[in-house]
């Protein structure tokens, strides 16, 4: 039974299955929370989700370049997120409600 | 063994995950976060991408979680929030109706395709002990060959969100204010 399950070998689908699993509950936490903050962290979730892929489907077709996305696709995430929290900090200066709903101001 | 790594893996991702949307305090979605990134590391590791993992960790975990506890302190919106109070009536099923449909397409699509990504190709040189650097020598030659010019608008790119960032964030005193108009 053991040796078995020890000749199990998690496959490319595997990795692709657990990346959607973690897109969806990033899609979910995207649409649901209110807090910036959250919302952030749940697109950076959705980000990791596409970046296992890459790199799943990297390994299985044997080219380097999925690799090379994910290094590019790491690099944008960390401007955005400077750049996102900057803009965040900058309205929480004005006013310290942390909920997006609040921020209606630009509603026509 | 390797089955073994794959679960730990997959259910660190998946708790972490459910942790960030979940929590109610910010400070414990953030843990929650470094958990799920962890674990994707732990993936890439088992997926041969050596040098990716790595800056998973240091980027990710290092870099940019911090810089959201930072903001998190900064702003002092430390206290959990409540969740039971539902602002659009039917927003919550109806999101997780969505989300579900994406996820079902989504792994629809992968095991319609199974056949074609089943074979694991040798394209990729696989570190062992005799090249312990394999993966990051081919990772270098293709951003410093194939990709070396995205590579240097990634520095622009950088330079363009710090100064972005800067302008935004800055306080103007009255003598700044003045110039500015």
């Amino acid at each position: 039974m053991s040796a078995m399950i020890a000749a199990i070998e998690p496959t490319t689908t595997w990795y692709l299955l657990l990346a959607a699993a973690l897109f969806g509950i990033g899609t979910v936490g995207v649409m649901v929370r209110r807090n910036p903050l959250i919302i952030f962290m749940c697109i950076e979730l959705m980000l990791n989700a596409v970046n296992l892929s890459f790199v799943a489907l990297a390994t299985s077709i044997g080219n380097i370049d999925g690799q090379t996305a994910v290094f590019f696709v790491l690099v944008v995430a960390a401007a955005e997120v400077v750049v996102g929290l900057g803009i965040i900090v900058s309205i929480m200066r004005r006013r310290s409600e942390a909920s997006v709903d609040e921020l209606s101001v630009l509603k026509g | 063994m390797e089955l073994v790594v794959f679960i730990g893996a997959a259910i660190m991702i998946l708790v972490g995950a459910l942790g960030v949307v979940l929590r109610s305090n910010p400070v414990h979605a953030a843990l929650s976060l470094v958990l799920t990134l962890f674990g994707v590391a732990v993936t890439f590791v088992a997926l041969n991408a050596h040098f990716l993992a790595a800056v998973q960790v240091i980027v990710y975990a290092g870099a940019i979680v911090v810089l959201f506890l930072f903001v998190i302190m900064l702003l002092g919106v430390d206290r959990a929030e409540n969740l039971s109070i539902e602002p659009i009536k039917i927003q919550r099923p109806l999101a997780i109706i969505v989300s579900a449909g994406i996820v079902g397409l989504i792994a629809a699509s992968i095991l319609q395709a199974e056949d074609a990504i089943r074979q694991r190709g040798n394209g990729i040189a696989i570190p062992d002990i005799e090249n312990p650097d394999a993966n990051v020598r081919e990772i270098a030659r293709s951003i410093f060959g194939d990709y070396v010019f995205s590579f240097e608008l990634t520095s622009v790119l950088l330079l363009v969100a710090v100064i972005a960032t800067v302008m935004m964030s800055r306080r103007l005193n009255k003598k700044n204010a003045e110039v500015a108009q």
